[in-house]
């Protein structure tokens, strides 16, 4: 082999580079998100009304969705009210509404969002609900 | 086994024609969220098109201007900032006759109207400079009671709307308003805005939503309470012959921000 030293050492550093990134931050697996529901609103209701707008297959697929929907139909249609597939009405509104339950901002949205490395810039101008620090 | 030309062709086109029925049926099925599911709210107010008078002669003192315009920028979350005057962020606020109704001014008029201030707001114009300048949309004027609405989802910042308002109605947020706000003030039922919007009165669609009265309006029927008169701004319907507004229009003296435009603003002013 031509010049086998030098390939060699090319070839450890290549190497080396390559797999630095999982030597250094280590193969263990990111903590599955864990999204929670127990806010003090959503316990004071009765076992049976602690149900979102949608059911919660659909809220888990579609919430982004809806939230897009309902977002053009209160600023640019007008209209604030929402009734859901069991005729339920509900006033459109992610601060109002939606964090009026899910007061746990950090706990809810951010615990799937972070896992996903998904950025929505809902909280740049909506203000969420004040959480204690624990 | 070979297949002939012509079995080769049935079974192409059989299968595109079901795979079209197919993407179609599955689509449908997909949207479970309709347009028909949303609807306005039984207990709102509604116009035609909103129309506001400013009378005057019904504000006695600097802080019941004052009173309006923190009622509105408290309810808003409108911040507070003093330290530039070109990044002040103003919903509501108030203006000397010459820059008010330039055009029309006259040396020996008398001095008290000279200084007096007026109290400025959107126009929520007939025709908005403003809505045909957006290169977005983000501002439009909506079909159902002519507000001058802004979506702040949709603004990319680019001031076209300030060049275009004649009126001076709009601000741009060239910092982050958050440091500027009050936290133990702030309204938590109401957005703030990020960097980079325009944002201007919004004639308050959330509380017309909800029944309210603009929080302006009530400012003013607490001011008047205050110096035993009338309420110095009068919010109605423009297109309303009944309204309240429409009867001040028809038996009072108004004047409205230069109308030589061809905006139909629907602010009027009685001096």
């Amino acid at each position: 082999m031509y010049n086998g030293g030098k390939i060699l050492i090319g070839l450890i550093i290549f190497v080396g580079l390559v797999t630095f990134p999982f030597l250094y931050g280590g193969v263990k697996a990111t903590a599955k998100p864990d999204p929670k529901i127990d806010t003090p609103e959503i316990l004071k209701m009765a076992e049976k009304e602690r149900k979102c707008v949608e059911s919660k297959a659909f809220m888990k697929k579609e919430h982004m969705q809806l939230l897009n929907d309902w977002r053009d139909w209160v600023v640019r249609d007008g209209n604030t009210i929402y009734t859901n597939a069991e005729g339920k009405t509900f006033t459109m509104s992610l601060q109002n509404t939606c964090m009026k339950c899910h007061s746990n901002k950090s706990k809810f949205c951010d615990e799937c969002h972070n896992y996903t490395a998904v950025k929505p810039y809902c909280w740049d101008c909506h203000i969420a609900p004040k959480e204690k620090k624990s | 086994m070979s297949v002939n030309r012509r079995d080769f062709l049935k079974i192409v086109s059989m299968s595109t024609i079901l795979s079209i029925g197919g993407v179609a049926t599955v689509g449908s099925l997909k949207n479970h969220v309709e347009a028909s599911q949303n609807s306005k709210s039984p207990t709102a107010l509604t116009a035609k098109r909103w129309a506001m008078v400013v009378d005057m002669s019904k504000f006695k003192a600097e802080e019941d201007y004052r009173k309006c315009i923190d009622a509105c920028h408290l309810s808003h979350n409108v911040p507070h900032i003093t330290d530039n005057p070109k990044h002040e962020i103003k919903w509501m606020w108030t203006e000397t006759y010459e820059h008010a109704f330039p055009g029309n001014e006259d040396v020996y008029r008398a001095e008290k109207f000279q200084h007096m201030p007026f109290l400025m707001l959107c126009n929520h114009c007939e025709n908005p400079s403003c809505v045909r300048v957006c290169p977005t949309q983000a501002t439009f004027k909506r079909k159902s009671d002519g507000i001058v609405m802004m979506d702040m989802h949709r603004c990319i910042g680019c001031r076209f709307c300030m060049a275009g308002c004649p009126y001076g109605a709009r601000s741009f947020n060239f910092k982050n308003p958050g440091p500027f706000l009050d936290e133990a003030k702030e309204n938590p039922e109401f957005p703030k805005r990020m960097k980079g919007v325009v944002e201007k009165c919004t004639l308050c669609y959330e509380r017309l939503a909800k029944g309210l009265l603009p929080a302006c309006v009530e400012a003013a029927k607490e001011i008047a309470a205050k110096n035993g008169t009338t309420p110095g701004l009068i919010f109605g319907d423009l297109e309303d012959p009944n309204s309240e507004v429409r009867k001040i229009l028809s038996e009072r003296f108004t004047i409205r921000r230069k109308p030589e435009l061809g905006t139909g603003p629907s602010v009027y002013y009685i001096i």
